[in-house]
């Protein structure tokens, strides 16, 4: 080996802190976001007009007083698609851009208003004049299946041992049922859509979108025209969580077909209410179980159907609900196991992805069991999780088959558990609580299991273009998008690790379909593990290729071409990188490449529900201490002690921005954020005025939040980090936990308390009541 | 009356001087800085002033004093900013691109994800620094109630936040700029009445408060702006109609406060954090309601008027108010009268207010001896919310410890703020203890018969209204740990 030590490190390299790329233009409002662009001359407006029925037939439509409006250039119907009427990303063609015929659900799209201006499209969309024929609708989950309403796709079925055999020799068995309410995105950017036409069938598409490709592809299905007509551009979206990986879709399908219809740029972008009614959210369910249990709480059986509100159509309904019964387990073996998802159509809007995608719902099922065991036997529900987590080796076998080879959690709830002094201050808190009479304390240690991959085993790959210019500055695309998470940041630190050069030596460029095809949603945590690798084998490529030349042109052995900080040392010379290049440039070597990455090992037999869907496990724990008043149902968060796993960290302070940000956001879920229908089947909570996503003082008072720095992933992932989008989401569940205890506190926490989701102060203060009420009852 | 015209609106914009003539009256300051003056930094996030994506400062002269405040430029109207300094997130940043110590401290705290809410809370703390250089974590959140960001969780943002106070004002454009920013306004406020457009889209600026009285007069069906925080909805929400428009947040005579031996008069262009100071003062037990009302924006700009004369049945003050026995002092031309202010609210959407006449101000009496008094709100989120319940109490105890008398009064338990005559009556005379509470509580369901939407039910409105009565009898008794304090942990 050489003797020429490394001069330096490079700055912002994988590992490090490093902020986020684009923090300096976020904070002095230079970043752009599509409304921001600037729009060409005579770019038009398109503005959705909205079903004013749940479920209703269409009567008649007159858009004479729509046509009235000064400013408006036309109105779209579905006689002006010249493709298919159809954004179903299932494939099922139950996804209308415009309904026809009948809508089925308050607020689905109908027509679109093309104008001068947002604001007279906006006004001219509300003068349209309906004539509907109301059909009953359904709503509600219940509801539905008590009126027969269909599944929009196939259940799953996930079984494993003797069910019946294990609930009927259990010591204990118990039933129950819960409700967990869905989730609006609150994305602060909502969606928006800009199309400029190209010449023959070609357009060019801003869109909001996690999922550019699929954007290109329903873009085309709708006009009519090949994939290759089609571009899809993405810089950055204000916000995704699932929001904008379908939903993005259809604006962006109106935008084209209003610019290739009137051969002008054309912008959409709803008011935050129509966002709200007309975009899909996350799914609420029901969840009924029953359970057998032995007298130290050991889970025997578990049998367990998750019904879902799924919407009048499919989108994601079947892929959110298996994943609901993939994480019902969390991080429990259960022996005896079955497992059903009934994914049922309501007359809402159709439910789609968010952050988890059913995985949260799944895992809040799973822990209300573990919460029922614990009253019923009067434990502390932290030791009937301890007993029931998965083994090393043995109870180490999913309801779906697939053996968990990297636990850590009993490491990781051992370590929080110290750390955040459980013990006492849960001893602390009974204590209080005896002496208190109207406050009342709670506390709950909860621990999460994540399953990293797509179930849908083919969207597991990913494409990278990486382009050296002689300069020896570095263009570097993949098929990522940015929302925010600091996908470029961390990708861009693995290109700059690979070729060791400084951080600010490569550009991330907007992710487009036009450099990287095929590529998959930003979704499911895969953003980093996925592109990551894309990207380090381009690099790779390139590397290869100037070792090759540098080992021909210099006279070395290819073992002596070393990548040094900012430096290519060969043999005993030391060349700077941009010299080199310019070098190699010189000598015809290609400084360009395209990366590929599939993931490993994965497989998934959807129809037997076996196989090994995972790649690896994402862990982490949360406390939480909570305060409620039974006099109002009011409560706050006292304090909450995180420690998760994200593996080595490809960047610790973004990786610990997630974490903080996904609690926050699942505490949001579990407590004030509340979708509410009326009578007539509308969502009247469908702006920040009336949904109330958490504020800065919601947050919990006390918040200590650790990577688990000694993890390391034990696949072999990018730098050997770990997905951390969605994981620390569930983190969250302790606060919930945490309300119930200060509920159960009322009744000597011998009746489980079944506070259902979201746990606003009505819910607290109802449950609270009929706690009260059973105990005065015996 | 001589009043001279003026046809235009003249403001400052960062560092230009604006002047506009052909004006909506529903021109919103978002969409003139978004699409007139392409400045894009400022977001729309939901375009009813919940979000804080769109938070500029205005500076504005108060008694010859210069200053800025954060509000939602979404639904401010550009006729309200007559002789204003609208300051937004592009004018912070050096001339050279060197970020100012508030972008900084949001770089360096990595405070940012997605950055569409960013420029908001870079404004909304920037405005808090300029008032406050070390705030405490409490001051920072009650800065931030009107910022929304679904990203971060916020612990990076109280970080920035807790490390811009290290930072001096240095060379902080506002700072450096104030002389000659005060001059330039002092030059716009010319005391002419701006009068603009025709018809439907004739707003007017009135030159003091008898002009505005005597247009209200003469021009009835004219839409009142005071703070915009509702009528600002009534544009951008239900794209309503508002014109003729009269803007009154400029009229310094509406915005009085007096305080003598009969209690507070504040005038009803008073804003929340106007009224603050001496509210706190004079009733410290309205300060938790008072930081509550909407968010940082809202209360810079919503007025005590705007509150009650809207009529809303969940207004925040109303129930306070009434409780207190506060009178609204009405005016109409020349004449002027005044309603006790449970008599204004007559039924939903309806108030004692004539064509033509105004809210002037509210008086509000101060607290005899003996009287006690607390208000109570109730929503689904802390801060931020519009209550589902929100309930006032004033009791008087004699020497026997009877209650002497009572003063109840509710929001959100039936179509107007409305007293509990029936719950006081039954307290009236009885002893001030457990069991008369029960007594009262069990007679709420004759006074309140309250409705079920998005905010809460019937029964939760009711068993929560109850119980607030527990909650004043306890307070009223001194029993520890009755109430959540964020700030203050209970005592174990």
């Amino acid at each position: 080996m050489n003797s020429i030590q490394p001069i330096a490190r490079i700055r912002g390299g994988v590992h490090e802190q490093q902020p986020h790329e684009s923090g300096h233009k976020h904070v002095s409002g230079s970043a752009e976001y599509i409304d921001d662009m600037p729009e060409p001359a005579d770019t038009l407006h398109a503005y959705l007009g909205l079903s004013q029925r749940a479920h209703a037939e269409i009567v008649s439509i007159d858009f004479e007083g729509v046509r009235a409006c000064a400013g408006v250039i036309g109105i779209l119907t579905v006689d002006d698609i010249p493709g298919h009427n159809d954004v179903s990303p299932a494939g099922k063609h139950d996804d209308p851009v415009f309904a026809v015929g009948k809508v089925e659900f308050h607020g689905q799209p109908m027509f679109a208003v093309v104008a001068e201006t947002r604001q007279i499209a906006r006004q001219a969309a509300s003068k349209v004049k309906v004539e509907y024929r109301d059909l009953d609708h359904a709503i509600d989950v219940l509801e539905a299946e008590k009126a027969g309403y269909p599944l929009v796709i196939d259940p799953l079925k996930l079984e494993r041992g003797d069910i019946a055999g294990g609930l009927a020799n259990a010591a204990n068995r118990l039933s129950g049922e819960m409700r967990i309410g869905g989730q609006d995105h609150f994305y602060l950017e909502g969606h928006i859509a800009f199309a400029m036409p190209g010449e023959d069938d070609e357009v060019t598409v801003y869109s909001s979108t996690q999922h550019p490709s699929e954007t290109q592809h329903m873009v085309g299905h709708v006009l009519g025209v090949p994939s290759n007509a089609v571009t899809v551009n993405v810089r950055r979206m204000g916000g995704g969580f699932g929001g904008k990986e379908t939903q993005a879709n259809l604006f962006a399908a109106v935008a084209a077909v209003a610019a290739k219809k009137y051969k002008r740029a054309v912008k959409i972008r709803p008011d935050r209410d129509d966002d709200m009614v007309a975009t899909g959210k996350r799914h609420d369910f029901h969840v009924a179980y029953e359970l057998g249990f032995d007298n130290a709480g050991r889970i025997e059986a578990v049998d367990a159907t998750f019904s879902a509100r799924c919407g009048f159509s499919a989108d994601l309904s079947g892929p959110v609900t298996d994943r609901a019964l993939f994480h019902a387990d969390n991080c429990y073996f259960y022996p005896n196991v079955r497992l059903r998802s009934r994914p049922l159509k309501t007359n809402t809007v159709s439910n789609t992805a968010f952050r988890g995608f059913g995985g949260p719902q799944g895992m809040v099922g799973g822990e209300r069991m573990i919460e029922d065991i614990a009253y019923a036997l009067g434990k502390d529900p932290l030791d009937i999780r301890k007993a029931n987590f998965y083994g090393d080796t043995d109870r180490n076998v999913t309801p779906y088959h697939q053996t968990v080879e990297d636990n850590i959690i009993p490491q990781i709830v051992a370590e929080l558990e110290a750390s955040s002094d459980y013990a006492a201050r849960r001893e602390a808190i009974l204590a209080f609580n005896r002496e208190n009479r109207i406050l009342k304390r709670g506390i709950a240690l909860t621990p999460v299991k994540f399953g990293i991959s797509f179930t849908k085993t083919e969207y597991n790959q990913a494409g990278a273009l990486v382009h050296v210019y002689t300069d020896g500055s570095i263009h570097l695309n993949h098929g990522g998008t940015e929302m925010g998470q600091g996908l470029y940041t961390k990708v861009a630190q693995v290109v700059a690790d690979e070729f060791q050069v400084d951080l600010d030596r490569i550009k991330v460029t907007a992710t487009t379909t036009a450099k990287v095809p095929n590529t998959s949603a930003t979704a499911a945590s895969s953003g980093s593990d996925l592109n990551g690798m894309a990207a380090a084998n381009a690099a790779q490529q390139i590397k290869a290729r100037l070792a090759d030349f540098a080992a021909e042109h210099y006279a070395v052995p290819k073992s002596e071409v070393f990548f040094e900080p900012n430096t290519v040392r060969i043999g005993n010379r030391l060349v700077p990188f941009a010299e080199f290049i310019r070098t190699a440039y010189g000598a015809r070597v290609q400084l360009s490449a395209a990366g590929f990455y599939k993931t490993p090992k994965i497989h998934w037999n959807r129809a037997e529900g076996r196989g090994r869907p995972f790649y690896y496990f994402a862990y982490g724990a949360s406390v939480s201490e909570v305060s409620i008043d039974t006099l109002t149902g009011e409560y706050q968060v006292d304090r909450t002690d995180i420690l998760h796993d994200v593996g080595k960290s490809l960047n610790p302070a973004l990786d610990l921005g997630q974490v903080e940000g996904a609690f926050v956001q699942g505490m949001g879920w579990l407590t004030t954020e509340e979708l509410w229908w009326d009578a007539k089947g509308r969502l009247r909570t469908h702006a920040p005025s009336t949904y109330k996503i958490p504020l800065a003082s919601d947050r919990p008072r006390q918040f200590n939040v650790k990577l688990a720095s000694w993890s390391v992933n034990r696949e072999e992932t990018i730098r050997r980090s770990k997905a951390v989008g969605e994981p620390p989401f569930m983190l969250a569940i302790s606060v919930l936990e945490a309300i119930s205890m200060a509920v159960a506190s009322v009744a000597e926490y011998r009746i489980a308390p079944r506070l259902d989701a979201p746990a606003t102060p009505e819910r607290v203060l109802m449950a609270v009541e009929r706690l009260r009420a059973a105990r005065n009852g015996k | 009356m001589d009043i001279q015209i003026r046809n235009s609106i003249r403001f400052l914009l960062n560092d230009k001087a604006v002047e506009l003539t052909n004006v909506a009256a529903t021109q919103t300051l978002l969409d003139f800085l978004r699409l007139d003056r392409r400045l894009r930094g400022t977001k729309e996030g939901c375009a009813e002033g919940d979000c804080g994506a769109c938070t500029v400062l205005v500076g504005r002269l108060n008694h010859g004093q210069l200053t800025y405040e954060s509000v939602n430029a979404c639904i401010r109207f550009v006729g309200s900013l007559d002789a204003c300094h609208v300051v937004t997130v592009e004018a912070l940043a050096a001339a050279d691109g060197s970020l100012h110590p508030v972008q900084q401290a949001m770089v360096d705290t990595h405070a940012s994800q997605c950055g569409f809410c960013t420029p908001g809370f870079v404004m909304s703390l920037y405005g808090l620094w300029m008032h406050n250089p070390s705030p405490a974590v409490r001051d920072i959140e009650k800065a931030l109630q009107g910022n929304l960001c679904r990203c971060t969780g916020y612990a990076a943002i109280i970080r920035a936040a807790e490390s811009v106070s290290a930072c001096n004002a240095g060379n902080d454009p506002l700072v450096a700029e104030r002389a000659r920013v005060i001059e330039q306004l002092q030059a716009l406020k010319d005391g002419r009445r701006v009068d603009i457009g025709e018809g439907k889209q004739r707003h007017v600026l009135p030159a003091n408060v008898d002009d505005f009285a005597d247009f209200m007069e003469a021009n009835p069906s004219a839409t009142i702006v005071a703070g915009s925080t509702d009528v600002g909805l009534w544009v951008t929400k239900f794209m309503r109609e508002i014109g003729p428009v009269v803007f009154t947040s400029h009229l310094d005579g509406l915005r009085q406060i007096t305080a003598d031996n009969d209690g507070l008069t504040l005038g009803a262009g008073v804003s929340y954090t106007d009224a603050y100071p001496v509210i706190s003062e004079h009733f410290p037990q309205l300060s938790e309601l008072w930081n509550r009302i909407g968010g940082e924006q809202v209360r810079n700009m919503g007025t005590i008027g705007g509150n009650v004369a809207n009529g809303s049945p969940i207004g925040d003050t109303p129930p306070a108010l009434i409780a207190l026995g506060a009178h609204v002092l009405l005016r109409k031309g020349q004449n002027r009268r005044s309603v006790p202010m449970e008599q204004y609210f007559i039924a939903y959407g309806k108030q004692d207010r004539m064509a033509g006449e105004f809210v002037e101000a509210i008086h509000i009496p101060r607290l005899k001896q003996g009287e006690q008094f607390a208000v109570y709100k109730i929503s689904k989120r802390l801060d931020e919310d519009i209550s589902s319940v929100c309930g006032a109490f004033k009791v008087v105890l004699d020497t026997a410890g009877k209650v002497q008398a009572a003063a109840i009064a509710f929001g959100g338990m039936a179509g107007t703020p409305k007293r509990a005559a029936t719950v006081e009556e039954t307290l009236i005379g009885s002893s001030w203890n457990d069991e008369t509470i029960e007594r009262a509580m069990s007679v709420f369901a004759k006074d309140f018969t309250p409705l079920t939407d998005w905010r809460a039910s019937a029964d939760y409105r009711l068993l929560t209204a109850k119980n607030l009565l527990r909650r004043f009898y306890l307070d009223s008794t001194g029993e520890g740990n009755v109430r959540l304090n964020r700030y203050e942990a209970a005592v174990g």
